[in-house]
């Protein structure tokens, strides 16, 4: 409703030449955010390989050292070099963000599509329930579980998958729903094909794109949420370390203006900037083509 | 105000405090999920059982779950949270030592942020398009889509490292006289405020560009209407009750921002409070701590949907 309102009124009376200098501007954005999202999943794989040293390996006596040829990042609290240790962090960063993400999401739309068309109670009791979850905010939800179980990974992506499965859930419900009242599903049913069938063939393929868009979103929050767990120093406990706790454990340098601080943060926000540029762009794209 | 209005806040209302009450069930059992106990960790490893028996029974912690629920419940809303695990101090008397810092900085943070979000919402939505517009936006949607803490050490790094303006610590037991307030509360506050501006002036933009569609405000451009006159006399007005709905939205992001910001600052706030509850595992702290924190925020998204309901014209006139 929203979009279809907004797209005819940035259609309508704008010239071509802006819309020709729109369209370029937002390819050229989305460019850098593929960019920087195929960089950083890049550097999740082989990261670790081409590190100039190990990510626990002490290399000099000069702790928060700035930027030299021998650290390219700075050193951190101990004299271990931040660039390594930013590329061994990739792994946990990306790897649980992506592993939540796609939990909350799969979960998520398969719940959306049993409640759709199981429809009545069913659709009723689940989205209630649902609900009720969504007015926990997600960080005291992720502190709760943390004092409860106490920090490890599987307990990080199982929180963080949980805390985002019912915002997944309402939006490929919704999706379900406008999806299943059209023609082509009616018919599909009067043809007596089965629900699966329906499900996978008819409605499935019909919602992915709005579904893919809103995991990238969720897999923003999962990386801000993970993160700022690590920086509380609840996420990832040493001697792992995502890029969350490289900020903590480096936050005595903060008062000499380290660059061993604002290194790791500097990683998260261009990943996190990164895939919203990207997401946006698609969207911008489909948009244009609709 | 009529019967309409005041029946669908009613509503709203009940279902508020529904609501509360599913969270805090949700709560004590995510709390109360292991099986290992409160008195066993109390104790420590080294208690014979015989002891961890008897504080159990102290406890309650021999009762089924659902009676131990209705003990928790009931003295929490006789203002009674319970005792700390680690230090044997009342959670009432902890969480009320460090409640007013928390909502000082809250309360500071919403009167700076919400009059410079207005500004920008308002002045981005009347010259949208317009480079300033643009830059505005981009600005917004970087600051919401990075960490709180890479905000506050830039901001740190900025004004404590290079320019030696303030101190990366917030001391605010030393407060006396406006400048030392000022001094204390500078970086906490404007960490929180760069946030939550973002939020609010995004959500402000969409509305008063919402009434700026309507067909009442092409009517008045028809008219020959000047373009300022139209935003601040006609969409203005109209777009108040979204506004005010997406101020209360985004205050609610101070909720999770706080954590951060306390934890970066050293602010003795309730947050950091919780953190060191998460920390040592001092449920009944953990406990109360989350309760508080979502009630806040239920409050705040319940102030959200009833200034909604207020502010909706259709529902007035009937």
């Amino acid at each position: 409703m929203k979009s279809s309102s907004e797209s005819s009124v940035d259609t309508a009376p704008v010239p071509v030449a802006t819309i020709r200098r729109r369209r370029s501007r937002r390819s050229w954005l989305g460019m850098i955010g593929l960019a920087l999202v195929v960089f950083w999943l890049a550097m999740a794989m082989i990261g670790p390989r081409i590190s100039p040293y190990d990510a626990a390996a002490i290399v000099d006596t000069d702790v928060f050292s700035g930027i030299s040829s021998k650290f390219l990042l700075g050193s951190d609290y101990l004299g271990r070099d931040m660039l390594s240790r930013i590329l061994f962090g990739t792994r946990y960063t990306i790897g649980l963000a992506l592993a939540a993400t796609l939990l909350a999401s799969s979960v998520g739309t398969t719940l959306a599509l049993f409640a759709a068309l199981a429809g009545g109670w069913i659709d009723a009791t689940i989205s209630r329930a649902l609900d009720a979850l969504i007015s926990i905010p997600s960080k005291m939800f992720a502190l709760m579980m943390v004092a409860t179980f106490g920090s490890s990974i599987w307990l990080l992506i199982l929180t963080a998958a949980i805390a985002n499965m019912p915002g997944a859930y309402r939006i490929a419900r919704s999706l379900a729903v406008n999806v299943q009242a059209m023609e082509y599903v009616q018919a599909a049913r009067a043809r007596g094909e089965g629900a699966l069938y329906i499900t996978c063939v008819e409605m499935l393929p019909n919602m992915i794109r709005p579904v893919l868009a809103d995991l990238g979103l969720r897999f923003v929050f999962v990386v801000l949420l993970l993160s700022g767990l690590s920086f509380l120093s609840l996420g990832v406990q040493p001697p792992d370390a995502d890029w969350g706790s490289l900020v903590r454990e480096n936050i005595s340098g903060l008062g000499e203006g380290a660059t061993a601080v604002i290194m790791p943060a500097l990683a998260i926000a261009s990943l996190t900037i990164g895939v919203n540029l990207l997401i946006d762009n698609l969207r911008g794209r489909r948009a244009g083509k609709d | 105000m009529n019967g309409m209005v005041g029946r669908l806040i009613l509503r709203r209302l009940a279902l508020g405090v529904l609501t509360l009450f599913l969270v805090s069930i949700g709560v004590f059992f995510i709390t109360n999920l292991l099986p290992g106990d409160a008195a066993q960790t109390a104790l420590g490893q080294a208690a014979t059982p015989e002891t961890v028996a008897a504080l159990r029974l102290q406890f309650g912690l021999d009762l089924p779950a659902p009676l131990r629920y209705a003990h928790w419940l009931t003295n929490l809303l006789n203002g009674n949270p319970g005792i700390s695990l680690v230090n044997n101090a009342s959670v009432a008397q902890m969480i009320s030592g460090r409640l007013p810092a928390s909502l000082m900085l809250a309360g500071v943070t919403a009167l700076v942020s919400v009059p410079i979000a207005l500004l920008l919402g308002i002045a981005s939505a009347m010259y949208r398009g317009s480079i300033f517009d643009r830059c505005v936006n981009v600005t917004a949607v970087m600051l919401i889509s990075v960490p709180e803490f890479l905000v506050a050490t830039i901001a740190v790094m900025l004004f404590a490292v290079k320019l030696r303006w303030l101190s990366a610590l917030s001391h605010t037991s030393d407060v006396a006289t406006f400048g030392a307030f000022v001094k204390a509360y500078a970086m906490p506050v404007m960490t929180l405020c760069f946030v939550i501006v973002a939020q609010m002036a995004r959500m402000t933009r969409a509305a008063v560009i919402d009434q700026l569609r309507s067909s009442y405000v092409e009517m008045a451009l028809l008219k020959g209407i000047n373009p300022t006159r139209i935003v601040l006399r006609h969409a203005l007005p109209n777009a108040i009750g979204p506004i005010a709905n997406a101020v209360a939205l985004s205050l609610s992001y101070l909720l999770g921002g706080v954590i951060i910001v306390e934890t970066i600052f050293n602010y003795p706030g309730i947050a950091t409070l919780m953190i060191d509850a998460v920390t040592t595992r001092d449920m009944p702290l953990v406990q109360a701590c989350s309760m508080i924190f979502c009630a806040g925020y239920l409050l705040l998204v319940l102030t959200a949907d009833v200034l909604a309901i207020v502010s909706n014209p259709r529902l007035r006139t009937r």
